[in-house]
């Protein structure tokens, strides 16, 4: 009984280390680059950097090995090759898959609260900071009457008696 | 009491924001083709090699271009809906096979129920794909007389969609 559930531990585990084995195989095969001049890939990931992979949302064209992204990085290769400058790479791509393909986006009419947002809602939050400030600045300075004077007087010599 | 109320207001904004977010669809990008010419291709026909198709050959008449592929699963879910519009013979559609291999394509077809589309051009490199800003199979264009790129249609074709919102355009678009 327990050799037999020792050969199952075993399997197990020899079952898991084939597993990661076959996993980090397969991570290496994703992560090959194409052989090429160094200058215009590094041109090429610096472009495919700032480009939103519409596939995956939430990775640039440089980080994900989808087939979207394989594509737009050979596109991007060859313009690079071919000549053309970042702006006309970007204003190719912008045209086909519109501002939410750029990871930062430009400011216009529409991008607008996108961009002054933040400032806006810092500027409100000073705003507000300021005047709590001021009202409790004008709340300490507010004088004391002689009966609350007597008051507190009266409650700190209560203590002091306490005290001794 | 009041001094729950800003709270409260900043509360309901906020929800209110996120509902909304809630809502759209990620996967639905604006395309910036909408009212631009149809890209320039000339691609070989699916069925006949030898052939070849491009928008210049369909001008004059308001047509549909889908974008599919053998490998697509939700291109499955709306083959059946392509095949009932091809019935209606009301609009000409052209398939954009796209990064498919030949062979794979037209088994597909003759296995789900045959062929909607009056001709398919092969996009093997998904070149003409990106002309059309294609990131996700399948997407539908409408495109005019003109050659001019009208509606796009993201994600699989509904009965609803063709019923309410491409047919009545298409009807509007070969009337003008």
């Amino acid at each position: 009984m327990l050799q037999k559930s020792a050969l199952a531990l075993r399997q197990l585990l020899l079952a898991l280390l084939l597993a990661t084995g076959f996993q980090s195989a397969l991570a290496a095969e994703g992560m090959a680059q194409p052989v090429g001049d160094p200058v215009i890939e590094a041109r090429v990931n610096k472009l495919a950097e700032e480009l939103r992979c519409l596939t995956c949302m939430g990775q640039s064209i440089a980080d994900s090995q989808s087939s979207f992204s394989t594509d737009m990085k050979r596109e991007i290769r060859e313009m690079v090759r071919t000549g053309k400058n970042d702006k006309e790479i970007i204003e190719f791509m912008v045209q086909r898959y519109g501002d939410f393909v750029l990871y930062r986006p430009p400011v216009k009419s529409t991008t607008w609260l996108l961009w002054g947002g933040p400032f806006l809602f810092l500027i409100l939050s000073l705003g507000f900071l300021v005047m709590k400030l001021r009202k409790r600045g004008s709340q300490v300075a507010t004088e004391l009457t002689e009966s609350e004077h007597q008051q507190a007087a009266q409650m700190l010599g209560k203590r002091e008696s306490d005290r001794t | 009491m009041r001094r729950f109320l800003l709270p409260l207001a900043v509360f309901i904004v906020l929800a209110g924001f996120l509902a909304v977010g809630l809502r759209l669809n990620p996967r639905e990008v604006p395309s910036p083709l909408i009212g631009k010419p149809v890209p320039a291709f000339r691609l070989a026909q699916l069925h006949a090699g030898d052939k070849t198709i491009g928008p210049e050959d369909l001008r004059g008449q308001v047509w549909l271009l889908n974008v599919w592929a053998s490998w697509c699963v939700s291109c499955r879910q709306e083959h059946p809906v392509l095949i009932d519009l091809d019935r209606q013979k009301k609009i000409t559609i052209v398939g954009l096979n796209y990064k498919d291999e030949r062979s794979a394509a037209i088994s597909w077809l003759n296995q789900h129920g045959g062929d909607p589309y009056q001709v398919s051009a092969v996009d093997a490199d998904g070149r003409v794909g990106i002309d059309f800003g294609v990131y996700g199979v399948p997407e539908t264009f409408l495109i005019d007389k003109n050659g001019v790129i009208r509606y796009k249609h993201i994600g699989p074709v509904t009965a609803d969609a063709i019923k309410n919102k491409i047919l009545p355009l298409a009807e509007e678009l070969s009337r003008g």
